[in-house]
């Protein structure tokens, strides 16, 4: 699947996420923090896919413990997450949605004490799964997550 | 340690216990007059209210504690630009418990994550009124004898009035409630409670605009203000404030049984005329409030009077 869409070598311990929405690996880049990860990564664009038409895929390369992946199931749980180690895929990580996420969305509501209160966590709960509807924790303020 | 910042913190079974609290407090005051010696309330005021602040401060008083606080943003420090959780981190350590009414929906939430004393939400924006549903069911519960099997009309405000949205809230946990929802198309209910609170707890309502059809169906007629620091315009909020008035000839409509309650204050909503009539009970539902916040200061202290 990556070997033939673009190699970029093989990583030894670390993730590769496979089948994601062309054009939002940046987002996912951002989300991951991995701008301050001193880890390597490959970001392919636009990969052909049979399946997707066209898809992104990222190689991540760190230590599988490192890295906090629950916040993929919000942006796209079909999502394909491969866990890599010695070079080989060891496990295929299904992803669900978080009860709760923090720093991805902001709160809108102009009523929130979100909106001054300094340093505090924007923090969304899944209140209804069956509808991936997310509240703000604080005004209750809702979010749904597109589908 | 417990907060309290929702009427759904505390179970139907733990409300029962507070609400009969609040009733042997009611029927021998003295009993708990020396209660809370000793005991500080802080109540942190960030926008004017004279009725919530002077209620948890009597009920203070009444156990025999003391008082402290602001009144208003400008006269604390959250007018030199200090956090809400800075602010309650300081407050801990001068006080037992606290009371807090903020313009910002969530503030006592963020409080009670860093405070080491209870907090009580004394009303945050247009979300939350906790103190006001309990002295809501108190008084319902002492005038009616039950909190169960009732049609409760809620009318004026439904959009920004928090007090309607925590009492539906609190409600629905009873068995045989039905709403009547009597507002103006601009400020029903909003959806996210029709949708997860009413229809998720399959409680049959109706929502009507006329108050006149609304009357005669109903065990409990719970009047709201429209209040003008919820609008972002004037214009809307003019357009909107007389919008229901209630007189004598609507109350000819009612039953005889019904009861009037307001949160208070009220500007024209209800007419003067109608405070005769017995069955305006709102100025009772005011001494209830205060009954019902000493028996709320009690439990979060968890103090017990034999």
């Amino acid at each position: 699947m990556v070997k033939n869409t673009l190699n970029v070598g093989r990583i030894s311990e670390g993730f590769v996420l496979d089948h994601i929405e062309a054009g939002r690996s940046m987002d996912i880049y951002k989300y991951l923090h991995l701008d301050k990860l001193d880890c390597c990564v490959a970001i392919i664009k636009n990969a052909k896919s049979s399946k997707m038409g066209k898809k992104d895929i990222m190689k991540i390369e760190c230590p599988i413990d490192f890295m906090d992946l629950d916040i993929l199931g919000f942006i796209d749980h079909n999502i394909t997450v491969n866990i890599v180690e010695n070079e080989e895929i060891v496990e295929k990580k299904q992803l669900t949605l978080p009860k709760e996420i923090k720093n991805v969305i902001r709160c809108k509501n102009p009523r929130c004490i979100t909106s001054i209160e300094q340093g505090l966590e924007h923090i969304f709960v899944l209140t209804d799964e069956e509808n991936q509807i997310y509240r703000c924790k604080y005004c209750e303020e809702k979010y749904r997550r597109r589908s | 340690m417990r907060h309290l910042m929702s009427p759904l913190d505390f179970s139907v079974e733990e409300l029962d216990k507070l609400l009969d609290l609040a009733q042997d407090i009611e029927a021998d005051p003295a009993k708990y007059s020396h209660a809370c010696e000793g005991k500080k309330l802080a109540t942190l005021f960030y926008e004017p209210s004279t009725r919530t602040r002077l209620s948890h401060e009597a009920a203070m008083l009444n156990l025999g504690g003391s008082v402290m606080g602001f009144s208003s943003a400008d006269s604390s420090s959250a007018s030199k630009g200090e956090s809400v959780s800075d602010t309650i981190r300081t407050v801990s350590c001068y006080a037992d418990i606290c009371a807090m009414r903020h313009p910002k929906e969530g503030a006592p939430m963020v409080a009670c994550q860093h405070s080491s004393i209870p907090v009580i939400n004394a009303g945050d924006g247009g979300h939350q009124h906790p103190t006001q549903t309990l002295t809501d069911l108190l008084t319902i519960r002492n005038l009616k004898g039950r909190l169960c099997d009732m049609t409760i009309g809620l009318c004026g405000d439904l959009k920004f009035g928090r007090t309607v949205h925590s009492l539906i809230n609190a409600l629905v946990r009873y068995k045989g409630i039905r709403f009547i929802l009597i507002s103006p198309e601009e400020l029903r209910l909003p959806e996210y409670i029709r949708h997860d609170v009413l229809d998720k707890n399959d409680i049959s309502y109706e929502e009507v605009v006329r108050l006149e059809d609304a009357m005669p169906h109903l065990d409990i007629l719970y009047m709201t203000r429209v209040q003008k620091e919820r609008f972002f315009n004037e214009e809307d909020y003019v357009r909107m404030k007389d919008f229901y008035i209630l007189d004598r000839s609507k109350m000819k409509l009612a039953p005889e049984d019904m009861y009037v309650l307001h949160p208070l204050p009220r500007v024209n909503e209800i007419a003067v005329e109608v405070d005769d009539d017995p069955r305006a009970a709102y100025f009772r539902q005011v001494q209830y409030g205060v009954y019902v916040r000493m028996a709320l200061i009690l439990t979060l202290l968890d103090i017990h009077v034999d």
